[in-house]
């Protein structure tokens, strides 16, 4: 509880969708180029969320052409135009840094299972 | 000392309340802090006449009345005013347009200023050369023996036989008055009495800070 609350609430974003590490995001990012603006989308598994408050980040990763690639975006930034929860992820870490060593197959993240049929069985 | 040419100059104390970020019309990161100014009042206004320069002084800050001395009672009873616990001193060109109890508020700066920011920095006890200076320590490894973050030599052997007064030591670090020069203001929030300053300013959150036009530059 800060005395200045009321500035981060001002920046804080309501359409955020609950998401964490393991999960595979289309994040869509506005692009200015010149003056036109643009949307282009971002593919990947986010492999750590970290920080908190306004100030949250996360990081989602993708291999393109061969090269993995890494961005980090604050969670609440205007720059991002939605996020799109592709599938959830079965991981037992918050931060999946370990992803970086593997390549192909071994790199895939198994989706999860919903927990409620599960129960029903 | 030679008189400076006077300029109007605009401050405020007020209390740090922390680091926080915003993003700016182009969604652009923007680190501020946040510093609660204000209410001030003015609790005297001094002339080149009477005080051979020209300042203003402003009273900021809640106390017990039991706990003000009595000349200093004396001293805002003059302005008429409650007593106040921190007073600070603006030279400036303008002290004449200042009244005796007049309220000064977050409103007297507007977003885009650029302002200094007086305050007192975090101490941070006694601190080696390393911290305190910069000093680049001594090697890790090649046979360095203990010495890791030492300074070294400190000066000559029998010529000149002493250690130079000023010869950057160990010691107290932190807690000293500092100014930091040119911070912009990316915002004001005259109804809470709030400034979002871009970058950091000194000081622990909490701590009282004089925040007021930047000296240098346009």
């Amino acid at each position: 509880m800060k005395k200045f609350d009321a500035i981060d609430a001002a920046s804080l974003r309501s359409d955020v969708p609950d998401f964490r590490a393991g999960d595979t995001l289309n994040v869509h990012v506005k692009v200015i180029e010149g003056t036109r603006s643009r949307v282009q989308v971002f593919k990947g598994v986010v492999i750590r969320r970290h920080g908190g408050g306004v100030g949250e980040t996360f990081t989602v990763r993708k291999v393109s052409f061969g090269v993995g690639v890494e961005r980090t975006f604050p969670v609440h930034t205007p720059v991002i135009d939605k996020i799109e929860v592709l599938t959830r992820g079965d991981v037992r870490r918050a931060k999946l840094y370990y992803l970086r060593d593997l390549r192909g197959k071994a790199a895939k993240i198994k989706e999860k299972r919903d927990a409620v049929p599960a129960k029903k069985a | 000392m030679t008189a400076t040419t006077e300029r109007s100059v605009k401050g405020l104390l007020g209390e740090k309340l922390g680091m926080t970020q915003v993003w700016d019309a182009d969604n652009r990161l923007v680190p501020v802090t946040v510093v609660a100014v204000g209410p001030c009042v003015v609790t005297q206004v001094r002339n080149a006449d009477a005080d051979g320069y020209n300042a203003v002084q402003i009273g900021y800050g809640q106390i017990d009345p039991r706990k003000v001395t009595k000349p200093l009672t004396g001293h805002f009873e003059k302005a008429g005013v409650t007593p106040r616990r921190h007073l600070a001193e603006l030279r400036t060109s303008d002290a004449g347009e200042y009244s005796l109890g007049q309220e000064i508020t977050a409103e007297a700066f507007e977003a885009g200023q650029k302002v200094d920011v007086v305050g007192r920095t975090k101490g941070k006890g006694f601190a080696g050369v390393m911290k305190r200076h910069g000093f680049a320590g001594v090697s890790a490894s090649h046979g360095a023996h203990r010495n890791h973050r030492k300074p070294g030599s400190i000066g000559g052997c029998a010529t000149p036989g002493r250690v130079f007064k000023g010869m950057r030591m160990a010691g107290r670090m932190g807690g000293v008055r500092q100014t930091t020069q040119n911070l912009q203001i990316h915002a004001v929030d005259a109804e809470k009495g709030l400034l979002l300053i871009k970058g950091a300013v000194p000081g622990p959150a909490g701590a009282v800070v004089l925040v007021r036009t930047a000296l240098k530059g346009a």
